[in-house]
């Protein structure tokens, strides 16, 4: 190189040090969400192992496990990819080390409030974005500081051309704010209890608009980004065809925000909506199956590589179940299946085709393909990565298919009527558990192999950072200026699209604030229905207890409209019975039954007892026992200020009803304990969690809508 | 479902960013070249050895 070309160069050295942390991170997190999610798989197998503990049961154990998998699991590899996929293709380094600090800790430190605040039952309801508001504020201010350090890496970039991969990491950060964000507004009633702004079926729509962007753009779109990087690095072979690389990025960007309503198929959403997320779903198909393709057909004619080498092991795997996911989600978005599919086993073992075949696989070739290159070092053993690949691969199988098993057979259980009586073969939602029990044998077992896998690499990978005798000392580079040949103010003029793009981000979250203030506040101004009438003091405090023992893990508040859900559970669920509830608790799965109408179909001691003991009121009932819901005392304290809040949210409590709640709410609480002092229970039960759950679990469904018509609702 | 009145534009919106986005990287010629980028990823950075007493770029 002569001189004069070296004074156009500009020397820098890549952080690769933070790249190493958020290695450690997803090894650790990994490890801890699949043994929670094993621990559940268990719970449901074998109820006991909810151990009679009320921090271990299924209800606050689900959440912890989900948020650990998608936020702390693939959210740690996904900045690990980031990080060091970024500042090499834009040949620069992070923009700020201290930043890059401070995401790290930050993204650490909220993973560890979830791993305290979820299992104590502090819980918003609502699902995966169960954390409560401080933490919610945490996850946005580190997002914040994660986007300014990419974008200021972008902005500092010394290749003109954003590579794909980068696209994708763009509309990762952006969209996921926006989401975050829109859903999560709520109003604290205490440092760790708030309420949703948005009630119902449009607590519903914004819950699962953002629940399926979480899945679009958490767990796909970053990692179809680290895929457009770590497929083609690994494989030494460019992208098969980067103009359809390109298109997939820009169809996949517009189609995926429409797609949520397809998660609330024939409940009482209007049905216009349902058919919208239908469409964009089935759309969908076409972008995930032109990327899938594209990254498949990057390895031709490097599969042979594939037998021997474990990062093309693994990353040829995660592409492929990338397209059976992908696959499988717009089918279950038709509407005849989802009537089948829907509240089943099948949706979980379809998140898991995502979760465990594309996401971890993904991250685990990239893992093998990225500790050796920071470490300076060499993969330990090659056969145990091999044993890792096919204990994973047949655990994921057992997974996958014991809960199509699982799921196929409850749904046909559940809508299988007599032809000639007209009436349920199987009228006991009980026999319709006990059909699938093994199938939940057998998935735990699945994922006791998958998590199995997971040690055996994290063995493998510090073995082969134990083995590494480099000083990790960073590395110089150089390349040239971006533009140096054009005027030295254009490097200013690149990153106005940068400067842009927060600019709009800011205006929208603006924007979101100024749009839905009127929204609620016109809350204030609905048509008092006289059918609908608002929870008492006690029945929202049974509530608040039904939402923190996570009971909306197994139990839907959603009776469809098929003929064999009004056999088994009653009246269709009419869109203004949940027009007060903040959050909506509509469920997305029934390991147990429906609960919209179970309200006076028990008598009070059957509700006393079934919590105490659920097997004394049905034998093989597998949910876990509540004792504790008898000892625990009712919080009155803050009874007043939820009133409140709710009243703030539109719920026509009169200002004499709040300022009354706490001595009526102990009136009815002492109603219900008189009628449990019949049946023999001790009177001192009346200020206990358990008369605040009676009263709630009794009101459901007891005013049914009537006479209401749609017009009224959506005024 | 007064949400819709916040829900549309919000996801309207978000289209439009991305639209902006699209513009952008097409007018700016991104999209010009659409065969050396997936080359050019390929290539290893090279590295060289660092000189003393010189100052290069931020370091932790």
């Amino acid at each position: 190189m002569n001189q004069e070309a070296n004074q156009n160069l500009e020397s820098f050295s890549y952080d690769d040090k933070i790249v190493r942390w958020f290695t450690y991170a997803t090894l650790l997190w990994g490890a801890v969400a699949m043994l929670l999610g094993v621990t559940i798989a268990f719970q449901l197998a074998y109820w006991k192992l909810n151990m009679g503990l009320e921090w271990l049961t299924f209800g606050r154990l689900r959440p912890l496990h989900t948020n650990a998998a998608i936020f702390a699991f693939v959210g740690n590899g996904m900045f690990a990819g980031v990080y060091y996929s970024l500042q090499r293709l834009c040949k620069a380094r992070l923009f700020n080390d201290l930043l890059s600090k401070l995401h790290f800790w930050g993204w650490q430190l909220i993973i560890v409030s979830a791993a305290i605040s979820l299992p104590l039952g502090m819980t918003t309801g609502k699902e995966y974005a169960e954390l409560e508001w401080p933490i919610d504020i945490a996850i946005t201010v580190v997002w914040v500081i994660f986007a300014v350090n990419f974008f200021g890496t972008l902005i500092r970039r010394r290749e003109r051309h954003i590579y794909v991969a980068i696209w994708f990491y763009i509309a990762t950060i952006v969209t996921v704010a926006v989401l975050h964000i829109v859903n999560s507004i709520s109003i604290p009633v205490s440092l760790m209890k708030s309420y949703s702004i948005y009630a119902g079926a449009q607590d519903a729509l914004i819950q699962w608009w953002y629940g399926h962007n979480a899945v679009a753009f958490f767990l796909t779109t970053p990692i179809l980004g680290l895929m457009y990087y770590f497929v083609p690095k690994a494989a030494n072979r460019p992208v098969y065809s980067y103009r359809l690389s390109i298109v997939h990025f820009w169809s996949l960007v517009f189609i995926y925000i429409w797609a949520g309503p397809h998660h609330l198929l024939y409940t009482a959403l209007p049905e216009w909506l349902q058919t919208v997320g239908m469409v964009f779903s089935v759309a969908l198909w076409a972008p995930s199956w032109g990327g899938m393709i594209n990254g498949l057909l990057t390895l031709r004619g490097k599969w042979s590589e594939v037998r021997t080498n474990p990062v093309l092991k693994f990353l040829a795997t995660a592409v492929t179940f990338y397209g059976m996911s992908t696959f499988e989600g717009p089918l279950l978005s038709v509407k005849s299946v989802n009537s089948v599919a829907h509240f089943t086993d099948w949706v979980i073992g379809h998140v898991h085709a995502g979760t465990i075949g594309w996401n971890y696989m993904l991250t685990a070739g990239m893992l093998y393909y990225l500790v050796p290159k920071l470490w300076k070092t060499k993969i330990y053993s090659i056969a145990l990565a091999n044993f890792q690949f096919w204990t994973a691969t047949i655990g994921l199988f057992f997974y996958i298919v014991s809960m199509w098993i699982a799921g196929v057979t409850q749904g046909m259980m559940w809508r299988a009527i007599d032809g000639e009586t007209g009436t349920l073969v199987y009228p006991n939602f009980i026999e319709t558990v006990t059909q699938i029990i093994p199938m939940y044998w057998v998935r735990a077992i699945g994922g006791t192999l998958v998590l199995i896998s997971f040690l055996v690499m994290i063995y493998n990978l510090l073995k082969s950072i134990a083995a590494s005798k480099s000083d990790l000392k960073e590395e110089i580079y150089q390349a040239p200026a971006l533009s140096a040949n054009t005027a030295t103010g254009h490097r200013k003029l690149e990153g106005l699209p940068m400067i842009f793009t927060v600019l709009v981000l800011l205006s929208i979250i603006v924007g979101t604030v100024v749009e839905i203030t009127p929204t609620f506040l016109a809350n204030r101004f609905f048509v008092k229905s006289d059918s609908i009438t608002p929870y008492t003091p006690l029945e929202l405090l049974g509530r608040d207890v039904f939402i923190k023992e996570g009971c909306y893990t197994c139990h839907s508040q959603m009776v469809r409209p098929m003929v064999s859900e009004q056999l088994r559970y009653g009246k269709p669920s009419h869109i203004s019975e949940s027009r007060y509830d903040h959050p909506f608790q509509w469920g997305s799965r029934r390991i147990g039954p429906d609960l919209a109408r179970v309200g006076s179909k028990y008598p009070h001691m059957w509700h006393y007892r079934h919590m105490l003991n659920p097997r004394h009121m049905t034998h093989d009932s597998i949910m876990p026992n509540y004792p504790w819901l008898a000892r625990k005392k009712i919080h009155y304290d803050v009874l007043e200020k939820k009133m409140r809040v709710m009243q703030a949210l539109g719920v026509p409590y009169s200002d004499s009803e709040v300022a009354s709640s706490v001595e009526d709410a102990q009136y009815q609480a002492n109603e219900i304990a008189d009628i449990l002092a019949q049946s023999g229970v001790d009177k001192s039960v009346a200020d206990k969690e358990i008369v605040a759950l009676i009263s709630y679990l009794q009101r459901l469904g007891s005013e049914v809508a009537e006479g209401i018509t749609d017009q009224e609702v959506e005024e | 479902m007064n949400v819709l009145y916040f829900a549309i534009p919000i996801a309207l919106l978000l289209g439009v960013v991305f639209l902006g986005f699209f513009i952008w990287a097409t007018r700016s010629g991104q999209y010009d070249d659409l065969d050396t980028p997936s080359y050019k990823i390929l290539l290893d950075d090279k590295e060289i050895e660092p000189e003393k007493g010189k100052n290069y770029e931020s370091r932790s």
